[in-house]
């Protein structure tokens, strides 16, 4: 009898003394949707790599098509029908669409020799399995994030999958490119093939989820159904811990703009953009991935040049032409990607708060003070409430939102008096991640002008007085967060207009 | 119809094709000397030793790393192989030489396998110790000294021609070399391995994303491992090339050459980075260097600018392909 | 409070696996050199000798070390060495011709050490502009230009080797002070003392380690990459070029093949030095042990006079391939016992 397609049962699994899952239990029936949410660092990419096989349970076991597995290997997982799409999708950019998917099916054959025609013949198929048209001979590094994502399901797809785990699948797409990726699961349903969803956000898949599976510390923590859940039931679920959601109240107290641009343009970027912002308020930028949203970012940060119109600095027009200008002017800019953009991994936390000021602590001599900057590193630290035995251990060693503290830290040591967040909690857990948003709305009060672009919607409208939202390209709204709505702002942001001349 | 002439136009080999005419046309107007039959012989012949070695070259560069040891690995697997050949005092056939020679050229290879599959170190530095290491087998532990008398299949071997062109004007002759059958064997077997096996396909995979073509189910380690055996394999047999048609083992002739052929396979279009380019690029920027250094004297030039000249052309070359590039991302982040 | 913080420097500075390693290695070596080259161990004149060798690899070491914190890679500098060696050495020949009165001979010396140091920081600023601003990789920028300057010196040089040098140069670099310290090595301490200003008390070093630990973040904190990287690779030129006058006063003459084997040695040095090739992290005391280890072993070679010059290559290159084994055992072992501590604790 199999009425799984697959059936975890009470995995446990420790790295060198590290409880990285502890008897966790997991069962998915053919054709289900089924999303398992939790917060980073609390197993769910270790979970997800016992099911492929990646790593080896230390106890429990993983039954696939009736069979039970106690140590599975990559192989056995693939022919017992598990597939997964990673974030990055583990395409090869320098192939064409055709190599992409035929290759592993090639690998999977065991062949010494490709056939060309055979090939095209398998790609011709995969693709038509999810009813889609792509071109064969296209170089997957050319195409777009959505397109990549089909490249890699039709891969999937292509060795006969039963259950298909995705990482966090809708992130950089458009709502057209959700739904059409949605209406490709429920072919898929319909054909019996069932999806688990990877996500550390609610409202991601939320509206095609069948049942939800939370776990927490490597603990299995609920299986629900999706109408047993809401924001505040799946912060606890996944944090463990109650939050208030009080709304943020700006005490402007200067009635002239710090910040203002006037139809600020930059050629297949974003165009026409105008806004101001008041010491003391914290503006909400959101639209989705390629909305423009990060170029305008940039492009107030100097680091991404604007083909005409104006940015003015205390009423006075200003040119952005470097970062150090913007610096300068007073702006800082928390990257989207801390990791890539923000942060000297192996570096010390002291230095990482201390470079962008560092030449403030050079003597007339040209000698670097070092007392002083790692006193001002301490203050950053205990200010912050960085949790680091001491600052002399590189950043590597901290978590997620540590990290993003630092990065923090670094641009209020500059003593900006704009400063943009590109995403400031994205992969933060949640205590972080309010903890982050009590010091921005305290910088805030301050007298700091603050500008959060995020896709996180119940964040913007929680901690921003306006939001604008920008859709390819423009602005195409200004909202009050207290008269708007979650689907308001999400309808707005997905809407399909016509897209920016210049931009195909 | 229209596709294939204009992907033809937009790709690097077009352009460097270009560039090897409008050089040839250059030259041959300076000195009226480039388009005889002779001279179009040399630049074959010349290119033989350095297009097998590119081949070898090119495939490191396309599965991401990059290999300076290929000339003291041939050096020493060549070496060895005619110290005991002459030593057992062999008359045979030619096949022997090879086999030995290809055979050492594996083992050399394998050890550069062993560590660029093993250690998460760029493989320009595990090269840079492995050459030294070939080299100091072959000069300290071998006691290198020339060899003036090398087996009598080799240097027939390297004494066969193919035909004898002759420049009618100054009745001076060149032999085209039998081995240019060699290189153009290697360069055949190289293409369609890297076209039509796995093997050839999983090169171009590792090159575009390692970690991609590990979950694809490539064993990334033993490919890299039997990658650089294959091309131990391939710079044994240039060596052994070089050797028979100078018709004596001279160690050190073929040391330094690492710097022109990678600078040919780079100017060839292939991304040190990994992941595209293709052969007849490699072959081609080959050529044009060859043309470059064979050519100087043709046009009066003394040849010790020869270095100063592989030097502004390896500089223009990848600073071109390097502009392009930087342009092509920022055209692209306009685009997001 | 200046008293703890370089107590904690002291501290850390041998908490640094890779110096206590080679710190251990090096007192091994010394003590074998004792043991079995007493005689030679205890006379003055082998340190003497050692003192005057290094500093020409040393120096390129140093420059080839920074290149690589900042993620980079400097391949170039034997031929800047050379390229500016025979400069200065034909410029000394114009101004002071053989048989020249010794004022003219000193104001070549100078000329020259001028030329050659100016000559150093322009060719390292070009590479630095090719890798910064063009952004060609900087092992293919290097290779090209070492390529370039060794073309130049051949030019320049006609192939051969330029000799006859005004006396003046030789004394200068053969002079001793105190009658005991030979000028190489005085030069390498100061090039020594200098970078380590550089690296260790200024802005600038600190900001080369972040600039090698990740670029585009460096670009958003406001750091100046592109100056940076010039000047990195400027420094790294200059110290080729005193490098280069070195080896002029050692062979009283300069030739464009010069110190073939010095770019492999400098990398040797620096990755046995525990720099990261990738960029980011690496000590200057690591770097100068290195190459202290690397002439002691040379000079203990030496002394086994049946052991051929030839082998010396097969030793580095040995020698590379194991510092890479060794790093990677270490990085495993250091691994588990991140793990391991993480375990108590929590």
């Amino acid at each position: 009898m199999v009425d799984n397609v697959i059936a975890v049962r009470g995995v446990s699994k420790a790295f060198a003394g590290v409880q990285a899952l502890d008897t966790i239990s997991l069962e998915i029936a053919p054709g289900e949707i089924h999303c398992l949410a939790g917060e980073n660092g609390s197993g769910k990419s270790t979970l997800i790599k016992v099911i492929s096989g990646v790593h080896a349970a230390d106890e429990g076991t993983i039954e696939l098509n009736g069979k039970e597995f106690s140590k599975l290997t990559p192989m056995e997982a693939i022919s017992n029908g598990v597939q997964v799409i990673y974030q990055d999708f583990s395409v090869f950019p320098n192939l064409t669409v055709m190599e992409n998917l035929a290759l592993t099916a090639e690998l999977a054959e065991h062949r010494t020799f490709v056939n060309w025609r055979r090939m095209r013949r398998i790609a011709t198929e995969a693709i038509a399995k999810i009813n889609v048209k792509i071109d064969l001979d296209a170089k997957v590094g050319q195409l777009s994030v959505a397109q990549k994502q089909l490249v890699a399901i039709a891969r999937a797809l292509m060795s006969n999958a039963r259950l298909i785990i995705m990482d966090e699948p809708t992130t950089a797409l458009t709502k057209r490119e959700v739904d059409a990726l949605f209406g490709i699961i429920l072919d898929l349903k319909s054909r019996g093939i069932a999806t688990l969803f990877v996500s550390h956000k609610l409202e991601e898949v939320f509206e095609i989820s069948e049942r939800f599976t939370i776990i927490r510390n490597g603990k299995h923590v609920i299986t629900c159904l999706p109408e047993e859940l809401d924001h505040k039931k799946f912060s606890f679920f996944m944090t463990g811990r109650e939050f208030d959601d009080a709304r943020f109240t700006p005490q402007i107290r200067a009635t002239q703009p710090i910040l203002e641009t006037s139809r600020l343009s930059a050629h297949g970027a974003f165009s026409d953009v105008s806004l101001s912002l008041r010491p003391g308020e914290i503006l909400g930028i959101t639209g989705l991935l390629g909305s423009g949203r990060t170029e305008l970012a940039l492009a107030l940060f100097g680091s991404l040049k604007s083909d005409s119109g104006e940015i003015r600095i205390d009423g006075k027009a200003v040119v952005l032409d470097s970062v150090r200008t913007a610096i300068s002017h007073g702006i800082g800019y928390v990257p989207e990607d801390r990791l890539t953009e923000g942060l000297f991994l192996e570096r010390s936390i002291g230095s990482n708060i201390v470079i962008s000021e560092i030449d403030s602590f050079v003597s007339s001599l040209g000698v670097l003070e070092q007392d002083k900057a790692d006193a001002e590193a301490q203050r950053w630290i205990t200010d912050l409430r960085i949790a680091t035995p001491d600052a002399q251990n590189a950043v590597s060693t901290l978590s997620g939102g540590n990290q993003q503290r630092i990065v923090l830290a670094k641009w209020l040591a500059t003593k900006p008096r704009v400063l943009i967040l590109n995403g400031p909690t994205v992969g933060v857990d949640i205590g972080s991640k309010h903890d982050i948003h009590r010091v921005l709305r305290e910088l805030a009060a301050e007298g700091l002008a603050v500008i959060v672009i995020s896709d996180d919607i119940p964040e913007v409208i929680q901690n921003c007085n306006r939001v604008l939202v920008m859709n390819a390209g423009r602005i195409v709204s200004e909202l009050d967060p207290t008269q708007t709505s979650e689907l308001e702002l999400a309808a707005l942001m997905s809407k399909d207009v016509q897209t920016l001349e210049g931009i195909s | 119809m229209r596709a294939l002439p204009q992907k033809l136009v937009r790709s690097n080999e077009f352009y460097l094709f270009l560039v090897i005419v409008v050089l040839a046309i250059v030259i041959q107007a300076r000195s009226g000397q480039f388009f005889t039959a002779n001279n179009l012989v040399d630049i074959a012949n010349a290119m033989v030793v350095p297009g097998i070695f590119a081949v070898g070259a090119f495939m490191v560069l396309v599965s991401g790393g990059i290999d300076v040891s290929f000339p003291a690995l041939a050096s020493l697997a060549v070496y060895a192989t005619t110290r005991i050949l002459v030593d057992a005092g062999y008359e045979g056939d030619l096949w022997l030489p090879f086999l030995i020679v290809m055979a050492i050229g594996a083992v050399l290879g394998s050890l550069n396998g062993w560590f660029a599959s093993r250690f998460a170190v760029p493989v320009l530095i595990i090269t840079l110790g492995t050459a030294s290491v070939f080299s100091g087998i072959m000069q300290g532990a071998l006691g290198s000294v020339q060899i003036p008398n090398i087996p009598p299949a080799m240097s027939e071997f390297g004494r066969a021609t193919l035909f004898v062109a002759t420049n009618p004007d100054s009745g001076l002759t060149s032999n085209m070399p039998m081995s240019f059958l060699l290189l153009v064997g290697v360069v055949v077997a190289a293409f369609v391995m890297l076209r039509y096996t796995t093997f050839g396909r999983g090169i171009y995979a590792l090159g575009g994303d390692e970690s991609a073509a590990s979950r694809a189910g490539f064993n990334v380690r033993r490919m890299k491992f039997w990658l650089y055996v294959i091309v131990g394999v391939i710079a044994s047999i240039a060596g052994l090339v070089r050797t028979s048609m100078m018709d004596q083992m001279h160690p050190t002739n073929l040391l330094g050459m690492e710097l022109m052929v990678i600078a040919a396979v780079v100017l060839g279009g292939t991304a040190i980075t990994g992941g595209t380019g293709t052969l007849t690029g490699a072959m081609l920027g080959t050529l044009l260097i060859v043309i470059v250094q064979n050519s100087m004297i043709l046009v009066g030039v003394p040849t010790f600018w020869q270095g100063f000249a592989l030097g502004v052309l390896i500089i223009v070359g990848t600073g071109i392909s390097a502009l392009q590039l930087t342009r092509a991302r920022k055209r692209k982040t306009a685009l997001i | 409070m200046t008293a703890i913080t370089t107590s904690r420097s002291r501290v850390r500075l041998f908490r640094d696996q890779h110096v206590t390693r080679l710190a251990s290695i090096l007192v091994v070596l010394l003590l074998f050199f004792a043991l079995v080259r007493t005689e030679n161990f205890f006379r003055l004149a082998t340190w003497q000798s050692m003192a005057v060798q290094f500093p020409e690899f040393g120096l390129m070491a140093l420059g080839v070390m920074l290149t690589m914190i900042i993620g980079g890679i400097d391949l170039s500098v034997v031929g800047i060495a050379n390229m500016t060696a025979i400069g200065s050495a034909t410029l000394m020949l114009s101004i002071a011709p053989t048989g020249s009165d010794s004022p003219e001979g000193y104001l070549a010396l100078m000329a020259a050490i001028f030329f050659s140091l100016l000559v150093g920081a322009l060719a390292g600023a070009f590479n630095g502009f090719l890798v910064a601003k063009v952004k060609i990789p900087a092992i293919l920028v290097t290779l090209g230009t070492f390529e370039l300057f060794t073309g130049i010196a051949v030019i320049i040089s006609g192939g051969k080797p330029t000799s006859g040098l005004p006396p003046e140069y030789g004394e200068v670099m053969a002079s001793r002070l105190f009658g005991v310290i030979p000028m190489p090595l005085i030069i390498f301490i100061v090039a020594t003392a200098v970078i380590g200003v550089l690296m260790y008390k200024t802005a600038f070093g600190t900001k080369l380690y972040m600039l090698g630990s990740n670029e585009t973040a460096a670009e958003f904190s406001g750091l100046k990459t592109t100056s940076l990287t010039i000047r990195t690779y400027m420094i790294s030129g200059l110290l080729a070029s005193v490098a280069g006058l070195v080896m002029l006063g050692n062979y009283n003459s300069a030739k464009a093949d010069y110190g073939s084997t010095y770019t492999l040695l400098a990398i040797l040095i620096v990755v046995l030095g525990g720099v990261n090739p990738n960029g980011g992290s690496g000590r200057l005391a690591g770097v100068i042990l290195a190459v202290v280890v690397l002439q002691v072993l040379s000079s203990l070679l030496n002394t086994f006079p049946h052991i051929s010059n030839f082998y010396r290559p097969l030793i580095w290159g040995g020698v590379l391939l194991l510092v890479i084994v060794v790093n990677q055992w270490d990085k495993r072992d250091h691994l588990a016992r991140l793990f391991r501590w993480k375990g108590t604790t929590s």
